[in-house]
């Protein structure tokens, strides 16, 4: 082995060396994050905090628990916006799509995708609390159902059209119609899939805290009805981290396990599903 | 598969048919779908049944489009009195006063671009590395876990970044400003007083935020390389890291980009965990260590307590500023990852 055969063994090694450095990085953050917020949230999270309201300031104790209800008021508005949108319009591109109204479509939702979430706050704003005159529980699920549409949209087209088309064919020959084939075929056929994806999106908005902050505000009770303000877990982590008081940095670090473990459960649960029916196991 | 139809049912879903199969069938359809309605007898609902369905699923999906434009056109109709009464000055002012109400949107600009390129500067690099690691030298067994564990990453709320930033991070990065400026403070990026809060952490938490998606994609181009670039490398007497370095990333580049493109969207409009160490000053400085200011930083602060009808329109006029930037970075990320993912015979 010459000098130079040599050398490109040790650049070799050197360089996969790095890689693996890279990848070994990598996972060690997750193992970091994921592990000090279980540590520092075990640590604080307590029955109180998941069933108490938010203690005046200066007083210890006291939970989040308008909070998490707050966060389940928003996702079923967000549900309510974005599932319908979502699932049928994807139903229309893998059913129907073709063309360029399918085009804009597909560029649409990919523009949708790409706004920053705070965008859509401020568009929320404009549309929903400027004329009711406050913040509303409303304006905030809204806003999340908006960035749930391109993730259930792309998820739904994806799934229904790894549906084969014999299937279609089937039904077709049968004289069943068009609209009957979908609704009672290819849909059932792929709906493990098409509800993966429509929790995937619904786990990717519960986490959002930019969109909330001028839409459903804050509320440091239970809010009543859907047109008051609400508190949400996000938001809630969000004003005590950046609070001056010990006892508040504690309840946003239980905050951000509970949130943490409802978002990543929802994720593992939704890839767990994906890849028993052989799907796509990406969110974006 | 609780609910089977009773005329056909379907166990699961199999594999996606190839496109022969799919082309075939979309001629056939129509043909059938008259058949069966001849056949039947066409009742009056029967007949009026599918272009219902049709054009219900079609409005939904047109809402698509709907819901854009009405962003787009908020965004530009309420920003009409910051427009009005700064023009195109507005991009290039660097004042931001709500006391006298002279706003520009350039400390903003820098800010959100600045703390936008050190994370791709410190991301790429690493996630790059780890995608390789992951597509070409671990077995399956290994890296698919691996990869997941990192996708799930990416689920991560950006507040719970911004609290482990805030808690972990900015001591941190006190301590090691302090070195960096002991040693390196001559240079003007590394002057200043180290406050643990400012531009570099910004980038730095950014960049840990970002890398799970250059890491996801870039590995998912990195295994549509086809095995016999690989192996035509190899045989050539190139050693595994000289195929990498000079056939598999090569033919790889544009989805690599596009992966950083699409990184780079994130980042640029990310704001929670941004806006917790960043700082919050509309200030451009030359430090690294200088606290700064992003576009949405400035909206998730200001937009609640903004007095005054051209100060929200200025507001207004900063998202609108953001939503084209965004814009333009996506559409260049999915032409790249468009180019790669297009079936292309002559190179497979």
């Amino acid at each position: 082995m010459t000098a130079h055969d040599l050398r490109r063994r040790q650049v070799e090694r050197l360089m996969f060396a790095a890689t693996m450095l890279a990848a070994a990085t990598t996972l060690g953050v997750l193992f970091f994050l994921l592990g000090y917020i279980a540590w520092q949230g075990a640590t604080s999270v307590s029955w109180a905090f998941l069933t108490r309201l938010p203690a005046p300031v200066g007083e210890p104790g006291g939970g989040m628990a308008n909070a998490i209800v707050g966060s389940g008021k928003l996702l079923l508005i967000a549900g309510l916006v974005g599932i319908p949108v979502g699932f049928l319009g994807g139903v229309y591109l893998s059913e129907y799509g073709r063309g360029p109204i399918a085009f804009s479509v597909r560029y649409a939702a990919d523009v949708l995708n790409g706004v920053p979430s705070i965008v859509i706050g401020v568009t929320a704003y404009a549309l929903l609390v400027v004329p009711f005159k406050h913040f509303s529980t409303l304006a905030g699920g809204v806003a999340l159902g908006l960035m749930m549409i391109p993730v259930s949209l792309r998820t739904t087209e994806e799934f229904l059209r790894m549906v084969p088309d014999s299937l279609r064919e089937a039904s077709l020959a049968l004289g069943a119609p068009r609209w009957v084939t979908i609704v009672r075929v290819v849909i059932p056929a792929a709906m493990r899939g098409i509800l993966a994806g429509i929790l995937l999106s619904l786990a990717r908005v519960a986490g959002e805290t930019a969109p909330l902050l001028f839409t459903a505000f804050g509320n440091r009770f239970w809010s009543e009805g859907w047109l008051q303000p609400t508190a949400s877990l996000p938001v809630m982590i969000f004003t005590y981290a950046i609070a001056p008081y010990d006892d508040w940095h504690r309840q946003a670090w239980a905050g951000a396990l509970v949130l943490l473990t409802l978002v990543l459960g929802a994720n593992i649960l939704a890839r767990m599903v994906l890849v028993r029916s052989g799907g796509l196991g990406r969110s974006s | 598969m609780e609910t089977l139809s009773p005329v056909v049912p379907p166990r699961r879903p199999s594999v996606p048919r190839l496109a022969i199969g799919r082309t075939a069938a979309t001629s056939l359809t129509p043909v059938l779908a008259g058949r069966g309605e001849r056949l039947l007898g066409s009742s009056r609902r029967r007949r009026w049944a599918d272009p219902i369905f049709r054009t219900t699923s079609l409005a939904f999906a047109l809402t698509v489009i709907a819901m854009t434009a009405v962003i787009a056109s908020v965004l530009f109709l309420r920003s009409a009195p910051a427009r009005a009464a700064f023009g195109w000055g507005f991009l290039t002012s660097s004042t931001w006063d709500p006391v006298f109400e002279h706003f520009g949107v350039l400390p903003f600009v820098w800010g959100t671009l600045a703390s936008s390129a050190i994370a791709l500067l410190l991301a790429l690099p690493l996630g790059l590395g780890a995608a390789i690691c992951l597509s070409e030298l671990l077995p399956t067994r290994w890296s698919d876990p691996a990869a997941f564990l990192i996708e799930l990453l990416v689920a991560v709320p950006s507040v719970v970044y911004g609290l482990v930033g805030v808690f972990v991070l900015v001591p941190l990065m006190r301590n090691i400003e302090g070195i960096l400026q002991s040693t390196l403070g001559f240079l003007p990026i590394f002057a200043g007083p180290a406050y643990g809060i400012g531009l570099l952490t910004a980038g730095i938490l950014l960049a840990v935020m970002i890398v799970p998606f250059v890491v996801t994609i870039s590995r998912e181009v990195l295994l549509a390389v086809p095995r016999a670039q690989r192996d035509a490398a190899l045989a050539l007497g190139a050693t595994r890291w000289e195929t990498v370095r000079h056939v598999v990333v090569p033919y790889a580049r544009s989805g690599i980009l596009g992966s950083v493109f699409l990184a780079l969207a994130r980042a640029l409009g990310e704001t929670m965990a941004v806006t917790m160490v960043i700082g919050n000053r509309p200030e451009i400085s030359a430090s690294l260590f200088a606290p700064a200011h992003t576009m949405a930083a400035v909206l998730a602060n200001e937009f609640t307590e903004a007095t005054g009808d051209v100060y929200l329109a200025a507001l207004v006029e900063v998202a609108l500023v953001l939503f084209v930037i965004t814009i333009v970075v996506n559409a260049l990320a999915r032409l790249l990852i468009l180019t790669v993912r297009a079936p292309d015979p002559a190179r497979v």
